[in-house]
């Protein structure tokens, strides 16, 4: 292992899952004013109207899919009596359609960032970073996913390299052989991921924790007390 | 007054419309449009009108009902550099518009009041969403065109459609005050407060993401004094009081089936402030004296529900809105006297058929449709009116007036003397909050909760009136404890 084997592969996850956990936690306690959507639909609704919904759905979608790439391991599959080839076109079938959806989604909302005056007024550089990382993931992971799944007769088994190696590292066992050797264009994704997760918490991306889930089962309307400690 | 700040450039908490007239946002009271407020569904249950918590979730990459800034307006400002800096020339130099969204010169085609007293005429006024089902009678001619101005606030709802929409919880109504307002902490920016309230009183600050509105000037009411719009109000129209009213019934009066019932419906709610039932059970809810005696006193309480000369606006909308308007009666009178009527109440009744402001459009506005209730109100202000102008003019005392308003003489001189001389003391009524009853207080002495960055600015101009007897006198930039300060008083006094 080289020094900048390890520097790729241990160093620089650890670093940003460190920068994750850290961030949120000092974002969250020092600035709630400033946790929001950020969102710009008061300026233009038209392209939001449909690019804003494939965006996130896509993406969360795309989400989904990474959870089950990586978390879950091939003896799982195979135990359950899924096949590989079950398993290889419904992630790339799938993968496709989310990724499809997202990537559209995406441009418009990029076109509509860049062409809109008053929607390119608000975008700051944190902003612009975040586009640039999300271009690359995105543009790395439909390749991947049409290349090297959907359209190709050999597709790459990243559940046995890139997977591998994912969890590892949250067992403390950095498995570097399992990602070292994998394709090229794998390993950007990876490493381009967790540059993209060190950026989060410092991103408005943070909105993405606040989905208002107890909407679904909290009163109307809500009181409160000028002074919580009274009574 | 709150909203000079980047990002609420576009924002008025407290605007003044002319009626007839589009309004602010462009026809912000058509709800089919905009689907704010509540509506009934087919049991009767009050629900949303814009829809229910899924779809909320569902639609919140992108709310399908949100205003566009357009439908307020851009926002703008003017070159005024060039007038200093432009070179030596015959003509004179011209400060052009420039967009605050965009900072780029910009053509101005719609601003705050672009329609005041009629402006642009039949073109705009025609569009009022009031005149809908009236169009008919109302002809923009010069001779029988009519306007009134319509002063807009947050309603701060009884059952606020606003709080119901917000995802995140980050609005409430005080329990001690009923005043509503964004915690800006817990505020996602996710914008359904904004297309929820029929009134289109929460607004997007652009540049900090969250949403805001009329906060009642609660650091005021707070010291017991009135709000800024009311105190700086030349007309002296507004009035501030508190009303005690039943939380468990909110619910069931706005589910009154029939729309027209809401403003009874509405009423019903309300306690009666001398009724030592009410009273009884205000002290055992933990309702300090001095605010029952507030609750007696209240103007509010006087004007809707005693006299019952004002009512809400929009009731249809089912938010139990809580700025209630007394119908303009001016131009009512204008045409009875010019016509010789006033002498004989049954002529008062006729006239107030042929105003010059159509019932109907006062009654959309105000009584959900119901001509009736309309007619009533401006029929026991003409009463008032003719009573006090017998007693004042031709010296004549005339009991058959307030017969007709269904009052007494006493009551009858009473509400003239509150909305004709309209003393500042009969105007406002605000109790002080009582610091006492919260350990917490005061823990933001000095800073009034709203200077945070990209807040709403200082108001450390927050002072108690100097004819009140409170000891609270806000000190800038100490670490001042009231509560501590009050308990060691108390403790030295017992
Ligand atoms: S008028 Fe005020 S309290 Fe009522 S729904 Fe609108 S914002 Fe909420
Ligand atoms: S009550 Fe205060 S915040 Fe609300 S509109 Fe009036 S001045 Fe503005």
């Amino acid at each position: 292992m080289s020094a900048g084997e390890v520097l790729l592969w241990i160093i620089f996850p650890y670093v940003a899952i460190a920068t994750f956990l850290v961030g949120h936690w000092w974002r969250y306690r020092t600035d709630q004013f400033g946790w929001t959507s950020g969102s710009t639909q008061l300026f233009e609704r038209k392209i939001l109207g449909w690019a804003g919904p494939a965006f996130h759905y896509g993406a969360l979608a795309a989400v989904g899919g990474h959870v089950i790439g990586l978390m879950i391991p091939k003896s799982f599959t195979e135990a359950v009596g899924m096949s590989e080839s079950t398993y290889r076109w419904f992630s790339a079938i799938a993968g496709a359609v989310a990724g499809a959806v997202c990537v559209v989604g995406f441009a418009g909302l990029v076109y509509r960032r860049a062409t809109n005056a008053r929607v390119r007024r608000t975008t700051s550089r944190t902003d612009l970073a975040v586009y640039f990382l999300l271009v690359v993931l995105i543009g790395l992971g439909c390749w991947m996913t049409f290349g090297h799944n959907l359209l190709t007769k050999s597709p790459y088994d990243y559940r046995d390299s890139v997977s591998a190696w994912w969890r590892s590292l949250f067992i403390l066992q950095p498995d570097v052989d399992a990602v070292q050797d994998a394709n090229t264009v794998y390993q950007v994704h990876a490493i381009v991921a967790w540059a993209f997760w060190a950026l989060f918490p410092f991103s408005r991306l943070v909105h993405a924790w606040s989905i208002p889930l107890q909407y679904l089962g909290r009163p109307y309307v809500l009181y409160r007390r000028r002074y919580a400690a009274s009574r | 007054m709150w909203t000079n700040r980047p990002g609420t450039e576009y924002v008025w908490f407290n605007n003044v419309e002319t009626a007839p007239g589009q309004g602010y946002p462009r026809r912000w009271s058509d709800q089919e449009r905009w689907r704010g407020g509540w509506e009934l569904d087919r049991r009767g249950r009050l629900r949303l009108r814009a829809g229910g918590r899924v779809k909320k979730l569902l639609t919140i990459f992108s709310n399908p009902d949100l205003p566009s800034l357009d439908d307020f307006y851009e926002p703008w400002t003017y070159d005024y550099e060039t007038l200093v800096t432009a070179p030596l020339s015959d003509r004179d130099p011209v400060a052009r518009p420039h967009s605050q969204i965009t900072g780029q010169p910009m053509d101005v085609q719609w601003g705050p009041n672009w329609d005041e007293g009629l402006a642009g005429g039949p073109e705009h006024a025609i569009a009022d969403p009031h005149l809908a089902d009236i169009q008919e009678q109302v002809r923009m001619t010069y001779e029988q065109a009519f306007l009134f101005f319509l002063p807009r606030i947050c309603e701060h709802c009884l059952n606020p459609s606003c709080v119901a929409s917000c995802p995140s919880g980050a609005m409430y109504k005080r329990e001690e005050d009923g005043i509503v307002l964004v915690d800006q902490d817990r505020c996602r920016g996710w914008r359904f407060c904004v297309s929820g309230c029929p009134y289109k009183k929460v607004y997007f600050n652009h540049r900090t993401g969250k949403a805001e509105k009329c906060t009642l000037c609660y650091p005021r009411i707070e010291m017991g004094q009135p709000t800024i719009c009311s105190e700086t109000c030349v007309g002296r129209i507004r009035y501030l009081g508190l009303v005690l009213y039943d939380a468990d019934r909110v619910e069931a009066a706005a589910s009154v089936p029939d729309p027209q019932d809401l403003l009874g419906a509405q009423r019903s709610v309300f306690l009666d402030p001398e009724d030592p039932a009410v009273q009884a059970a205000a002290r055992a809810e933990g309702i300090p004296g001095d605010w029952l005696d507030a609750a007696r006193r209240s103007p509010v309480y006087d004007l809707a529900i005693r006299w019952g000369v004002a009512l809400p606006l929009h009731p249809e909308f089912r938010t139990l809105p809580m700025v209630w308007y007394v119908p303009p009666l001016s131009p009512v009178v204008g045409t009875l006297e010019a016509d010789g009527y006033e002498a004989d109440p049954d002529d008062v009744f006729g006239a107030i058929d042929h105003l010059r402001i159509p019932l109907e459009y006062l009654a959309n506005l105000l009584a959900a449709g119901d001509v009736e209730v309309v007619r009533g109100v401006l029929h026991r202000l003409a009463c008032m009116r003719a009573h006090m102008r017998k007693r004042e003019v031709l010296g004549e005392e005339d009991g058959s007036l307030a017969q007709h308003a269904g009052m007494t003489a006493a009551e009858l001189e009473r509400m003239y003397r509150l909305l004709a001389i309209a003393n500042y003391e009969d105007r406002y009524v605000i109790p002080q909050a009582h610091a006492e009853l919260g350990e917490r207080l005061m823990q933001q002495q000095g800073t009034c909760g709203l200077d945070f960055a990209g807040g709403p600015g200082n108001c450390g101009a927050v002072e108690a009136r100097p004819d009140t007897s409170s000891p609270v006198v806000p000190v800038e930039g100490e670490d001042f404890h009231l509560v501590d300060l009050l308990s060691r008083e108390e403790h030295r006094g017992a």
